[in-house]
């Protein structure tokens, strides 16, 4: 699953602009991704700031 | 707010100020939503445009003019310089804005010609039926639906207007700029100079870019092309500033995702019209975007005024709209498209040879039209393909 860390992500929006699968959306200063996620990765290779990580589910 | 507009624009950046300053102004009801709660913050900008363009868009203000640049200097990555500027036309070329100050003027503009501004209001959902479309507003915990007939998506480089509306405006990875920015405090600059340092290791498939706020503060920051960089666009920058600024104080961090796709097919569906970055206005070259989303805004407002008098909202009316976008914004990020493919591709051996090869000239047109002429003349075997597209379009 893709997590984000909320302390380095600086809300810019440009994981939303990569995603092809709606899956994920900016409010004010919070990311949200939801369960159309693919984990295709291209939100985590776009953040400018290396906010987005591949977290272990369990 | 009402339940019923002539057209509601998502997004208070300057695209859609623009689009709905021009829609009131032609005498139709308008809603301009900001999700954010303060328009213009966080920036998402390096702030730079062409002088003379901006004129003709808008009454100059100093309010929100941090700095007059004359000229611009660019680095090959073995350090050569290439410097262009006016100066000898006798007049400063460009503007740092102060973005926060900007935009919000804008959607001062369209308040004042009777737009309905609101922020803290974000759509989260579009439905089309009967010739009108309904958005679903989110605004400060509660849900409204408000509907009309032509929808203006101004919604920046994480637009979902589009996607509703099934315009393909998809980025890949090699459509897009990973940028991160510093301001900087005391530190030396030429503060009538804007730099930029190009290099397969300083910034690959970007550029790094000095931009002046003043004497001694200045918008250092960087874009990668997400498909070619190996680290995040912040760690390149990190790297680029303890070379370059080791005492500099960051006052403020913006980051931000610049589309490099350059012009998408069309822009707009039945009821919906995107501008700006939602549009994928900005040049693929430069990065810059500010002018263009304005002057797509103001087309999309104009084109909003005749659907509404013919009451026809169909893609087929709202396509005059496009025509008038791709004759002008979309000519010239189309030109750039080719040359940024082009340019992506050269080794850092291969950037130092092209500067080389004009490091003597002083390129007086300072635009990418000026420095490329020069380079196609001086280079016709590295820049082949890109003669006929080029030259022809003077
Ligand atoms: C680091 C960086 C440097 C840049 N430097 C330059 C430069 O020097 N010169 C230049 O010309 N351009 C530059 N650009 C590009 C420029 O910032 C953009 O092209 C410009 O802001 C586009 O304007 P816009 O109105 O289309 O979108 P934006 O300014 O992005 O505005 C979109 C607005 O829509 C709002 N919004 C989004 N979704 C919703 C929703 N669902 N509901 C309600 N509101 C919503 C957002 O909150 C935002 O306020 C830079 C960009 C970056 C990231």
């Amino acid at each position: 699953m893709i997590s984000v860390n909320r302390f380095k992500c600086a809300y810019c929006g440009a994981c939303i602009g990569v995603c092809r699968f709606d899956a994920n959306e900016l409010i004010e200063t919070w990311v949200e991704i939801n369960d159309n996620c693919t984990m295709c990765m291209a939100c985590v290779k776009v953040c400018p700031v290396g906010a987005l990580e591949v977290v272990d589910e369990n | 707010m009402k339940t019923d507009y002539d057209v509601i624009v998502v997004g208070a950046g300057p695209g859609g100020s623009m689009a709905a300053k021009t829609a009131a102004k032609m005498g139709l009801d308008t809603l301009l939503i900001e999700k954010r709660q303060e328009i213009g913050t966080p920036v998402r900008c390096a702030e730079g445009v062409s002088k003379n363009e901006l004129k003709d868009l808008i009454e100059l203000d100093e309010r929100w003019i941090a700095a007059d640049i004359v000229g611009a200097k660019i680095y090959a990555p073995d350090g050569t310089e290439l410097r262009m500027s006016e100066e000898r036309a006798g007049s400063e070329v460009g503007y740092v804005l102060e973005r926060k100050i900007f935009d919000r003027h804008l959607a001062r503009l369209a308040a004042r010609e009777g737009a309905e501004v609101i922020v803290k209001t974000r759509a989260f959902g579009l439905e089309r039926s009967n010739g009108v479309a309904t958005l679903k507003l989110m605004h400060q915990g509660e849900i409204f639906e408000v509907s009309a007939p032509i929808i203006i998506g101004a919604d920046g480089v994480e637009s979902k207007v589009g996607q509703w509306a099934g315009i393909n405006t998809s980025l890949k990875l090699n459509e897009i700029e990973s940028c991160v920015q510093y301001l900087m405090a005391d530190i030396d600059i030429e503060p009538e100079y804007c730099h930029f340092y190009l290099g397969n290791k300083v910034a690959p498939g970007g550029y790094v870019w000095i931009f002046p706020k003043g004497e001694r503060e200045a918008n250092v920051g960087i874009g990668v092309l997400a498909s070619r960089a190996r680290r995040t666009a912040k760690e390149y920058l990190d790297e680029f500033v303890k070379r370059t600024f080791p005492q500099g104080s960051i006052v403020e961090i913006v980051v931000g995702g610049v589309p490099v796709k350059g012009p998408i097919e069309r822009a707009v569906s039945d009821n919906v019209m995107l501008v700006g970055d939602a549009a994928r206005h900005t040049d693929p070259i430069t990065g810059g975007g500010i002018l263009n989303a304005m002057k797509a805004g103001i087309y999309a407002g104009e084109v909003a005024a005749i659907a509404i008098e013919r009451k026809d909202y169909s893609s087929k009316t709202l396509a005059l709209y496009d025509e008038k976008w791709k004759a002008t914004i979309g000519k010239t990020i189309g030109r750039n498209l080719l040359i940024k493919e082009k340019f992506v591709k050269f080794s850092d051996n291969e950037l130092n040879k092209l500067a080389h090869s004009i490091a003597k000239y002083e390129v007086e047109e300072m635009s990418v039209r000026g420095l490329m002429t020069r380079l196609i003349l001086k280079n016709p075997k590295l820049l082949w393909d890109l003669k006929d597209v080029f030259l022809k379009a003077r």
